[in-house]
């Protein structure tokens, strides 16, 4: 029986999770906190109950439950034939991360990166599997996302692209190809599109609705790039921005004042209450 | 601030969409402003403030589809309350 590990109980390792999970997969959930992977848990059963009303399957929250276990440390992931790594975007983290399961895993485990900017074959060298290495970035919500982009680092084997072609077909998603570069193709755009429409903002040419609502009404688009970047968290949106703007050393990803000016204040989006918009979420 | 169910629904949905004028027979998903996420954010509305739990099977885009529909629903599952 297959085992997949899911590293980093946050967003993405919760949506990845309930993805396996509600597509038959046996899945070891692992965070280094207990309390984290206890509200995973429980954010998945409600997902899961969610499901149909957010335009998915119909689920029953038990059965997807049922194929999940939890443990606390990346050794907890030793027997999984295949781990989707989900820690924070943080360099130092995810290097630990790696040297921990590299040293824990079987030969044979293909480890999948799920960044929006690392590249992989960065991440493959401090392990002793380079072959064994390959990226997905999958889209938030997990679940109801169709499609992924699939990045092979430099010295990924043809046998582990596969593997992870065919788990990503199993989970019903389409792999759109796509090669190794800091920000792959779907940040190197959305970045740069959320810093400009911030710089409209702050330039004061349009406020933040009337942004929004050109790209909404205008192109057909169904959320436009500030309220994307209120559900991103405007903290994420600038750190994307700072790690295009120092890998390509391109003055053309400078971040937007305004951005730092949201992070440093605590305007972090939807997650912190108020971002571009604000949210009540008492009433 | 209304007292009835489908007034303080309403209410709530006027708070977090000012911009659009909405009736309680106005089809919430199809004036295109609603997204999945505000569906969510509904039904643990309707759960908190009616001290209800929506069972899996009532959990409908068409149950939350207008204040009419999500009124009717509370008036289903807590039926004291949806007279007041």
């Amino acid at each position: 029986m297959t085992v997949i590990g899911v590293i980093g109980a946050g967003v993405m390792g919760v949506g990845v999770a309930q993805n396996l999970a509600q597509t038959g997969h046996d899945v070891v959930l692992v965070d280094k906190d207990e309390r984290v992977l206890r509200e995973a848990l429980a954010t998945i059963g409600r997902n899961a109950r969610m499901s149909r009303l957010m335009g998915g399957p119909a689920l029953d929250p038990d059965e997807v439950l049922s194929r999940i276990t939890t443990a606390v440390g990346a050794a907890g992931a030793a027997k999984a034939d295949l781990v989707i790594e989900n820690v924070t975007e943080n360099w130092d983290v995810k290097r630990e991360v790696y040297e921990t399961l590299d040293a824990e895993c079987g030969p044979g485990t293909v480890f999948v990166v799920n960044t929006s900017a690392i590249p992989i074959t960065k991440v493959a060298a401090v392990t002793r599997r380079p072959d064994k290495v390959i990226g997905v970035h999958f889209m938030n919500p997990v679940p109801a996302k169709p499609a992924v982009e699939l990045i092979p680092g430099f010295h990924t084997s043809q046998d582990t692209v596969q593997r992870t072609r065919d788990l990503l077909a199993a989970m019903g998603k389409k792999a759109i190809d796509v090669k190794d570069s800091c920000g792959f193709v779907s940040n190197r755009v959305l970045m740069l599109t959320v810093n400009e429409a911030a710089y409209l903002v702050h330039e004061g040419v349009a406020d933040a609705e009337s942004v929004d609502e050109v790209f909404r009404s205008c192109f057909g688009h169904p959320m436009g790039p500030l309220e994307t970047a209120d559900l991103i968290g405007v903290d994420t949106i600038l750190y994307s921005v700072e790690v295009l703007y120092e890998h390509y050393a391109d003055s053309k990803y400078r971040p937007c004042p305004l951005l730092k000016q949201m992070t440093d204040a605590g305007l972090h989006g939807r997650k912190s209450g108020r971002g571009f918009y604000t949210y009540d979420t008492q009433n | 601030m209304s007292t009835t169910a489908k007034g303080q629904i309403l209410d709530f949905i006027r708070g977090r969409y000012p911009q659009a004028e909405i009736d309680e027979s106005q089809d919430i998903f199809a004036l295109g402003f609603v997204n999945s996420l505000f569906a969510m954010e509904l039904v643990m509305f309707v759960e908190k403030t009616f001290e209800v739990t929506i069972p899996n099977e009532e959990l409908r885009i068409d149950n939350f589809r207008t204040a009419d529909a999500m009124s009717g629903l509370v008036s289903r599952l807590a039926p004291d309350l949806a007279v007041a």
